[in-house]
């Protein structure tokens, strides 16, 4: 058996409240299959199991109540053997963390209730933090059938970022790196490209510049991770989180997966799709909580220089501004170019400057080589 | 293709990017993409949406050319008439 929980959807998130279930009891279900929705601060999302099997039992009705992290909502009787890391097994095989094991005996709360974010789906400290103090439902002051109004999502929007802000700040000790990158080359390779491709399938620089994240991130895998636990832990898989602003305020920085095995035209179509999606409130839990690194690009607005606040517990962000022309010295001569200021936020307790820099050498090599990309 | 009808297209795509603008206080002259805060993944598609309304596919080069309301019923005037 295993149980599905009321996941954490971000640092800032200790509750969601159940909008619709997608499955009935009864219903087969495979690991990653959509089986409900959940509505938090930061809008609504789709969100996936992860065990295959039967669902047993549907232990809340969707409604207007706020569920706390961690909580069981349902049951899923295993019938096929794929044991997956966020399923939660009765038995004692739980990975967790020393901390949170002596964290959760003080607060007395159920190691099998809780979801570790860790690799394996280990529990560690956060989780505990996270599972802590709200384990029953809250109820909510609004009507019973009604959702949040837009003023309240917009307000929910503000004090869910307030929260994974000021935790980054509080706890994050960022270090600072800026670099000019000369990106002539590259978009001068991008106009080729586009020249013969119709509207419909150009490429937006960004398209470029997150290739390029992604294998950089190959080279320097340390900042493609997250800090648990005093310990650093490296991601396998390349899932950028992406800065989206919302038209009514606010963002979200859903992760687009596997960056690196995507060519330039399936990232577009994964970019597209993964906007869209943030734009009308259908992303899903996954994309919120898998991210290795974030990258946030203002360049639209004509910012130059984008120094970040890292989103925990992501070690490392990555700023980009406007391309935009500029005097450029090289080799002893004085030119005009297409240039672009990265800047990288990254966590000292994680990495050194050392490795920040290396990172942003290895990011303006791979933007020298668009085709390569 | 009317200059009503062209521009009739425009606030129709515009409007599905930012439905809260009110379009009869837009200047024909201001800068479009900052009055109406459009990023360059909105302008994208806003010119897709003019492609598959209109047939006209507008090449990368002349975006430099499509500021402000004005400018853009120009350029797809002259294109389709």
């Amino acid at each position: 058996m295993a149980d599905f929980i009321m996941p954490s959807l971000g640092a800032d998130m200790t509750a969601g409240i159940l909008v619709a279930w997608r499955v009935e009891e009864g219903d087969q279900v495979e690991n990653g299959d959509i089986i409900a929705e959940v509505e938090t601060e930061k809008g609504l999302f789709e969100i996936e199991v992860y065990s295959a099997g039967v669902v047993e039992k549907l232990l809340f009705q969707p409604g207007p109540e706020k569920v706390s992290v961690g909580t069981v909502l349902a049951t899923i009787r295993r019938e096929t053997a794929v044991a997956t890391a966020r399923s939660i097994e009765p038995d004692e095989r739980l990975k967790v963390s020393p901390a949170a094991r002596k964290l959760a005996t003080e607060k007395n709360i159920d190691l099998r209730h809780v979801k570790g974010t860790g690799p394996q789906g280990a529990i560690g400290l956060a989780d505990i933090e996270v599972a802590c103090g709200k384990v029953t439902k809250e109820k909510v002051a609004s009507a019973p059938t009604e959702l949040k109004k837009t003023t309240d999502f917009k307000a929910g929007m503000r004090q869910a970022i307030a929260a994974a802000m000021s935790l980054s700040n509080r706890e994050i000790p960022h270090y600072y790196l800026t670099t000019d990158i000369d990106m002539s080359r590259a978009l001068n390779w991008l106009i080729e490209q586009n020249r013969k491709r119709s509207i419909k399938q150009r490429f937006l620089p960004v398209v470029l510049l997150l290739k390029a994240v992604a294998k950089t991130l190959k080279k320097v895998p340390e900042l493609n991770a997250i800090w648990v636990d005093g310990q650093l832990q490296l991601k396998q898989e390349v899932h950028i989180g992406v800065a989206i602003a919302l038209r009514g305020g606010g963002l979200i920085t859903p992760a687009l997966h596997n960056v690196d095995q995507l060519d330039l035209d399936q990232l577009m179509i994964a970019l597209s799709d993964l906007i869209n999606r943030t734009r009308t409130g259908k992303l899903r839990g996954s994309e919120m909580t898998d991210a290795g690194i974030t990258v946030t690009s203002l360049g639209d607005l004509g910012v130059q220089t984008v120094s970040g606040v890292i989103y925990p517990p992501q070690v490392a962000l990555v700023g980009l501004g406007r391309i935009s022309e500029r005097p450029w010295a090289e080799n002893g001569l004085l030119g005009v170019r297409q240039v672009l200021t990265a800047t990288l936020a990254a966590d000292h307790r994680a990495s050194d400057g050392h490795l920040g820099g290396k990172f942003l050498d290895a990011l303006n090599k791979f933007l020298q080589e668009p085709e390569r990309l | 293709m009317t200059e009503i009808k062209i521009r009739e297209t425009i606030i129709s795509g515009l409007s599905l990017i930012a439905p809260e603008a009110d379009f009869d206080e837009l200047s024909p002259t201001e800068n479009i993409r900052e009055e109406l805060d459009i990023d360059s993944f909105d302008f994208l598609n806003f010119l897709i949406g003019l492609n598959e309304e209109l047939g006209v596919d507008i090449p990368e080069d002349d975006y430099e050319k499509l500021v402000s309301l004005d400018d853009l019923i120009g350029y797809l005037m002259q294109r389709l008439c």
